[in-house]
């Protein structure tokens, strides 16, 4: 396991005032950019730093935790260089909008939906943006943490005695 | 009907070659697809939003049922994030068998996908074929577990329990005449005609366009991407194995097919290493605070019963961090991104199943196909909806 | 014995209601229908090894051919109308079996998107517990429909519109 990585360091030489955090958590690297910033970010990884695949697109809810409810994360995988890098832009609650990463990378067009469907974060000039998983009409984003694990009305279960 | 009018036809969610509850909505030039929208979410259960309200160890069965024809590549992967949060490294006999079951389950997923896909081309007799050689992985699951699909056998640390006696001579028998039921398979398919012109530049997707979508596994080295993390992105000992990896050409169904086809077989060479390695020891690392203790200690002592109903009841505590662990399962790349606060229970737990991804590319694939070849791409795609949905 | 037979064992008296739930025991015909792991256990068991012909059960794609449906897997919210539609296109006399747990109760998946149990919507004939039910179980389940299915009653008469068919069980 190495200190440096080496998409890192080229990141910080072009995009310092962009990232907000780097760190390494049992060998991952991961990098907190600004949310404005991001696009720029994965199309200089991508094209510069040969990230040529999004393995996944989801966000975190840090309900009443964090300053920004609501954190992306990108997984980045190097196909030639075969590593991989995590890309975290926070999303204010105020303002839960992000720019699409579809014109980087096509990956991202289903992986957003269902952020978009289960989280409620808009993404701005994806081509297709509709719910995925939940039904059109489906009230409520699901995966949030103030949304109940039985859905609003329904009780849990609490075994036959109860 | 006017010459030029468009069609709009409704496939699934109950159709008998849509692997499952997919819907797809496909406007029609005649035969031709123009476009095609996948509908999915018809199995969502919520898996992710229900493990955050469970413990780690909780949790574990819910990934069997995620991709259920490779229940135990959902376990390893799983596993392997909480090993890493964690930080324990299981000994080296669960090591091995671990390697041995998600071989085996390698194949027993490509044995569906065959049959399904043959079967949807029209090959009844592949079908019937292939189950009967996946029923002797089953008993061989039911053997180590105790159940026959959803298997919940590794723990974080090692392996619920060990393998009984029989276990290896099962196995190696099995793996000894896969080959051959191979050759079978082989033998229908490979140079049949109706095969062929059914496969044959059928589904073509290039490197390029396999990779900006992210699909993964069988299917992006069916398109000439040399890539498969269970030696690049190296995991759970598989360094330490010697196999080759099968890289397509053309692009298309058929070499798909072939692709999954030498896989099989090298599956049959890996399991026989491991096999050759497996040697008598602990299949549980020597962690109290993460793992159970043995049965043995439960029933007959106080402590023993203490430190098990502890674990049973509270769940063990995972360092706070973030994870994230892809292995290469049978479909593509299986990642697990775990967030964990500190608590007992996942922060969040992120499942990247493979087959949503791979799903994306239906719509490249099939565009301009005749409407009859849209069952083989989805044959091809080997999509199982439960891990798409959750 | 006591009975004169003229014509040998080639003949036998029987009630007409025994004589069309005998046929209707020995030809089910489920739709294919599978929606999670369960599926996977149904194509088990009508596929080699346990074979399910020898029971004059064959699958049908098409709800208009099948008379039993089997609930094969987790019902979810988004699902459960089309499980109903498929369920209305069916034609009478049917039957409804809920293989697994999923389908019996809800299952592990105490959630937001799942349907606990399909017996909220369509009346269940037979349940069979498992997760997924082995082979043997599902097949232990069907037998059980077709006991189910004997014990009718006015079966012949409900053909001409004579009153309803009563279930005994």
């Amino acid at each position: 396991m190495s200190n440096t990585n080496r998409a890192v360091e080229k990141l910080q030489g072009k995009y310092d005032s962009a990232i907000l955090d780097v760190k390494q958590d049992r060998g991952d690297w991961i990098v907190t950019v600004k949310k404005e910033y991001l696009v720029d970010v994965l199309t200089f990884l991508k094209q510069e730093c040969k990230f040529d695949m999004l393995t996944d697109v989801t966000a975190l809810d840090y309900l009443d935790k964090a300053e920004d409810r609501f954190v992306m994360v990108y997984q980045l995988t190097s196909v030639p260089f075969k590593d991989r890098l995590r890309i975290k832009a926070p999303v204010a609650e105020a303002d839960v909008t992000i720019d699409s990463a579809t014109q980087v990378y096509a990956s991202a067009n289903w992986l957003e939906r269902e952020v978009y469907d289960l989280f409620g974060i808009i993404f701005k000039k994806h081509p297709d943006l509709r719910r995925i998983l939940m039904t059109p009409d489906w009230e409520g984003h699901p995966l949030r943490k103030d949304y109940p694990l039985q859905g609003p009305g329904r009780e849990p279960y609490k075994g036959r005695l109860s | 009907m006017a010459n030029n009018e468009i069609m709009t036809i409704n496939m699934g969610p109950q159709h008998p070659s849509t692997h499952g509850v997919l819907r797809m909505v496909i406007e029609l030039d005649g035969e031709t697809i123009l476009k095609i929208d996948p509908d999915i979410g018809y199995l969502h259960r919520g898996v992710e939003k229900l493990s955050e309200h469970r413990t780690y160890h909780q949790t574990l069965p819910l990934t069997d049922r995620l991709d259920y024809l490779a229940p135990m590549s959902n376990n390893l992967g799983y596993i392997l994030a909480v090993e890493k949060l964690l930080g324990i490294e299981p000994p080296e006999r669960a090591q091995t068998i671990r390697i041995i079951m998600t071989e085996l389950t390698r194949l027993q997923s490509h044995l569906v996908w065959l049959a399904c896909h043959a079967l949807d081309i029209g090959a009844m007799t592949v079908f019937i074929y292939a189950f009967r050689e996946r029923e002797a992985v089953m008993e061989t699951y039911e053997l180590i577990s105790g159940a026959r699909m959803t298997s919940n056998f590794f723990r974080a640390g090692g392996l619920s329990q060990d393998v009984p006696p029989e276990f290896e001579k099962k196995v190696r028998d099995f793996v000894n005449d896969m080959p051959g039921y191979i050759d079978t398979y082989e033998g229908l398919l490979t140079a049949n005609p109706i095969w062929l012109k059914r496969t044959v530049g059928n589904g073509v997707i290039s490197a390029e366009d396999a990779t900006d979508i992210g699909i993964t596994g069988p299917a992006l080295r069916g398109s000439g991407v040399d890539f498969d993390l269970r030696r690049d992105i190296t995991y759970a000992g598989y360094d330490s194995y010697k196999f080759e990896i099968p890289v397509g050409k053309e692009c298309d169904t058929f070499d798909r097919y072939k692709v999954r086809l030498i896989e099989m077989r090298e599956s049959c060479k890996i399991v026989n290493q491991a096999l050759d390695r497996l040697k008598p020891g602990p299949v549980l690392a020597d962690v109290p605070q993460v793992c159970y203790p043995p049965k043995d200690s439960v029933y007959n002592s106080i402590e023993g019963l203490i430190h098990h109903f502890k674990i049973a009841s509270e769940g063990y505590k995972v360092p706070e961090g973030e994870v994230y662990m892809g292995i290469e399962a049978p479909k593509g790349e299986l990642g697990f991104y775990i967030v964990s606060d500190g608590s007992s229970k996942p922060y969040r737990m992120r499942i990247r199943p493979p087959s949503f991804v791979n799903l994306q590319a239906i719509e490249k694939m099939a565009k301009g196909s005749m409407v009859a070849d849209l069952v083989a791409i989805i044959g091809t795609l080997d999509i199982v909806l439960g891990e798409i949905d959750r | 014995m006591g009975v004169n037979q003229p014509l040998g064992g080639n003949v036998t008296v029987t009630s007409l209601d025994k004589l069309v739930n005998w046929v209707r025991k020995s030809s089910i015909w489920p739709m294919t229908f599978g929606l999670a792991c369960c599926a996977i256990e149904m194509m088990a068991t009508g596929a080699s090894h346990n074979d399910l012909d020898r029971f004059g059960i064959i699958f049908r794609a098409s709800p208009r051919q099948a008379d039993c449906i089997i609930i094969a897997g987790t019902v979810t919210k988004k699902m459960l109308p089309v499980i109903k539609n498929v369920y209305e296109q069916m034609p009478e006399p049917k039957w409804v079996v809920a293989m697994g747990a999923c389908a019996c109760s809800g299952g592990i998946f105490d959630t937001y998107s799942v349907v606990q149990g399909i017996d909220e919507a369509l009346p269940v004939d037979v349940y069979i517990p498992g997760c997924p039910p082995r082979p043997e179980a599902l097949l232990f389940g069907l037998m059980k429909l077709q006991d189910k299915i004997m014990q009718e009653s006015n079966s012949f008469g409900s053909v001409f519109g004579l009153g309803d068919r009563v279930s005994t069980v």
